[in-house]
């Protein structure tokens, strides 16, 4: 028997050994790359007067229903959050000497936990814009998305007998036709607007350079959890946190997830081995065990 | 006490279908629960996710993922457990074992997979997953976990196909009779081949159900968040395996009034006794390396969580403190209760506890989300108790000779 199980840990040691190596070595080289034509919104927060005039035009262009269930009386569109009804909302931070609105939509990461998680690319990466959305056919509203997004956007149609996925998907119908997101259009202090990603940035940094007084001076999404295709500039006393924006942390959500599931399964060479390994063993053991059990009947 | 032979078939002619009246009040009452069950699962679908359920955009996973699924799959590990033991350590040696286990393990694979198809928003979808290979995200965790329980769930049911078969071969129905004689030699022959699947599958998908949790790290509580997530699921679900096929072959025994093995329960416990301690051991370890333990010394409902897991999983020590005071088989079976709670609330603890969706929400399963996962183990059981007393599942008197192959004619 000693020889038996020493065969099956030989067997089992590719297995083990990449198993245990995988958490070990995060992947550097498995960074994503902002794509080459990404696109996304700049907020400012310093610009944003809170009128929410992004927030009608988002629902009446993307068909969204008002939400009502803060006021009750069905007579106003009132959302709290971003929710099933809501692809983007303005929000009020208020503190005892500072206040700042904050535009809430899909941040459009650069490697999104969302499209990491989904099963058969329900939600979908463009490779040249970036742009992240939603495919219904694909979809079997597991909502592992909404467990994987640390900025908890995607939302669940709770209330529908055929649920979808809603999120920000920037007016993809829109930019179709040659337009613009519904929200930077209709924006009067241009406090969002739309644009490459890259240009973007380069504006961002030159608002800051050129008023270092007013803004804080991080671009919130050029570095945290990997980038994201839509920024955010505050105000110079208003940290980022304050503004809902919890993580800090440069490494992409899914970079440690991939690392352990790529170290394991890369080319399903150690689930194979562990295969042949357990096959093995057990053909041994049946065979080892035919002379005794034959001179038992003799 | 067992026939000494290689055939695997032959060697479960220990085995006897327990017969019996069915219908008894207990199962009546167990075939009650199941129909409350069934008609909350018809009004799930009838309302819709969102008014029969607690879940919300914060808390998109309830119990019948944290239980049905990733807790009900793990004590379904028996299957797994005793085949590692079985076919790869121990020559078959206890192999009249595998079969109650193996059974459990089908039914709760199924079952787990009835609750995903009623957790999931648009289940017209659902086949794709399995289906849809040239659509299929490698980097998906839940797809693996996903594809991996769908072919081992297949897998369960054709290592349980011998069982069934033996008992039609053994049974009055000359048609199935004939089937069964025809099909037992190829199904033995291919039967290594799915056993090899049966203990792959289960370490590939037990760890990766770990592995879902990695991706909501930045919302995961420190005293849980680690990349290591999926080896301490692996090794919980194989301490847990052992302890549930020692409580389940313990209380099938005294149940039906069969007889048991008392070394092969005491080799179960002393195997998920030393799997739950090494998990402990790492734990602490891969807590404090990752310079969390201040964590679970500040006064939090974390640390209490965090505590009680270790605490229960440190069980099977304190009632071997307790020898003497209680029986050995009162030790066995408690030791293989607290293992198996212990692993079941460190799931739970992993999936809801220690995920953190921010102020504002908050989860308590609703009545129809208890009652569908009542009327899921209800079902279990009900198909539990027809399946041994029509199939030669559990084992029968062992003081019966079984070196004279008189009854049944070798396959």
């Amino acid at each position: 028997m000693g020889c038996d199980r020493r065969s099956f840990l030989k067997g089992c040691a590719v297995a083990t050994a990449t198993a245990v190596a995988a958490p070990s070595a995060l992947a550097a080289d498995d960074e994503r790359a902002l794509p080459p034509e990404a696109i996304g919104l700049l907020y400012d927060a310093t610009r944003c007067i809170g009128c929410k005039a992004c927030v009608v035009a988002c629902k009446k262009a993307n068909d969204l229903a008002p939400d009502t269930h803060y006021v009750g009386d069905g007579l106003y569109d009132a959302p709290d959050g971003l929710n099933e009804q809501t692809k983007t909302v303005i929000q009020l931070y208020k503190g005892d000497d500072a206040t700042s609105f904050v535009k809430k939509q899909c941040m459009h990461c650069i490697d999104p936990a969302c499209v990491n998680a989904c099963m058969i690319g329900a939600l979908k990466k463009e490779a040249d814009t970036g742009l992240v959305w939603w495919r219904g056919e694909r979809c079997v509203g597991c909502r592992y998305c909404q467990v994987a997004c640390p900025f908890q956007v995607p939302k669940f149609e709770w209330t529908k007998q055929a649920p979808k996925i809603v999120k920000c998907e920037l007016c993809k119908h829109r930019l179709a036709d040659g337009g613009q997101p519904a929200c930077t259009e209709v924006c009067p202090r241009q406090a969002v607007v739309f644009g490459k990603t890259r240009d973007l940035l380069a504006d961002a940094h030159a608002r800051i350079e050129s008023n270092p007084g007013l803004y804080n001076p991080k671009v919130y999404g050029e570095t945290e959890l990997g980038g994201t295709q839509c920024l955010y500039l505050a105000a110079r006393e208003m940290p980022f946190e304050n503004l809902g924006f919890h993580h800090s942390q440069e490494e992409a959500v899914p970079l440690t997830q991939r690392s352990v599931q790529h170290g394991v399964y890369q080319g399903f060479v150690a689930p194979a081995a562990l295969y042949v390994a357990l096959a093995f063993v057990m053909f041994r053991n049946r065979q080892s065990i035919e002379p005794t059990s034959q001179s038992e009947k003799e | 006490m067992y026939p000494e032979t290689d055939n695997w078939i032959e060697r479960n002619r220990i085995c006897e279908p327990v017969g019996g009246k069915l219908m008894t009040p207990g199962y009546k009452l167990v075939l009650g629960i199941v129909a409350i069950g069934i008609f909350a699962i018809i009004y799930r679908f009838a309302a819709g996710l969102g008014r029969s359920t607690s879940l919300s955009d914060g808390y998109p996973w309830g119990i019948w993922i944290a239980y049905d699924v990733v807790t009900g799959t793990a004590i379904a590990c028996g299957g797994y457990a005793v085949a590692l033991l079985v076919y790869i350590f121990n020559k078959g040696k206890y192999h009249p074992l595998v079969r109650p286990a193996v059974l459990t393990s089908a039914l709760g694979y199924s079952l787990a997979g009835l609750a995903v198809a009623v957790d999931v928003g648009r289940p017209w979808n659902l086949w794709k997953v399995p289906l849809e290979i040239w659509n299929w995200n490698t980097n998906s965790v839940l797809l693996e976990v996903g594809v991996c329980i769908f072919a081992y769930t297949i897998v369960l049911w054709l290592e349980m196909s011998p069982a069934i078969l033996d008992g039609w071969r053994r049974g009055n129905h000359e048609k199935l009779r004939a089937f069964a004689e025809k099909r037992l030699p190829f199904v033995q022959k291919m039967l290594l081949f799915v056993i090899a699947l049966g203990v792959l599958l289960p370490t590939m998908h037990q760890s990766s159900l770990g592995g879902l949790m990695v991706i909501a790290g930045p919302r995961l509580h420190p005293l849980w968040f680690t990349p290591w997530l999926p080896l301490y699921f692996l090794i919980t679900c194989i301490g847990m395996g052992y302890a549930v096929v020692a409580f389940e072959t313990t209380a099938a025994a005294k149940f039906f009034k069969r007889p048991f093995d008392r070394p092969f329960l005491g080799l179960l416990e002393t195997l998920s006794t030393v799997t739950a301690t090494g998990f402990v051991i790492f734990r602490i370890f891969d807590v404090g390396a990752r310079g969390n333990l201040a964590y679970a010394f500040q006064p939090t409902h974390f640390a209490f969580f965090f505590w009680l897991e270790i605490l229960l999983f440190m069980g099977p020590w304190f009632l071997r403190l307790l020898r003497g005071r209680i029986t050995e088989l009162q030790r066995l079976l408690g030791s293989g209760m607290l293992v198996v709670t212990a692993g079941a609330i460190y799931r739970f603890d992993t999936f809801l506890i220690a995920f953190q969706p921010g102020p504002g929400w908050v989860y308590f399963p609703s009545l129809v989300e208890v009652l569908i996962t009542i009327g899921l183990i209800a079902a279990e059981a009900a198909a539990y108790i027809y399946i041994v007393r029509k199939f030669p599942i559990l084992m029968g008197n062992p003081r019966k000779t079984y070196t004279q192959a008189t009854e049944v004619a070798p396959a």
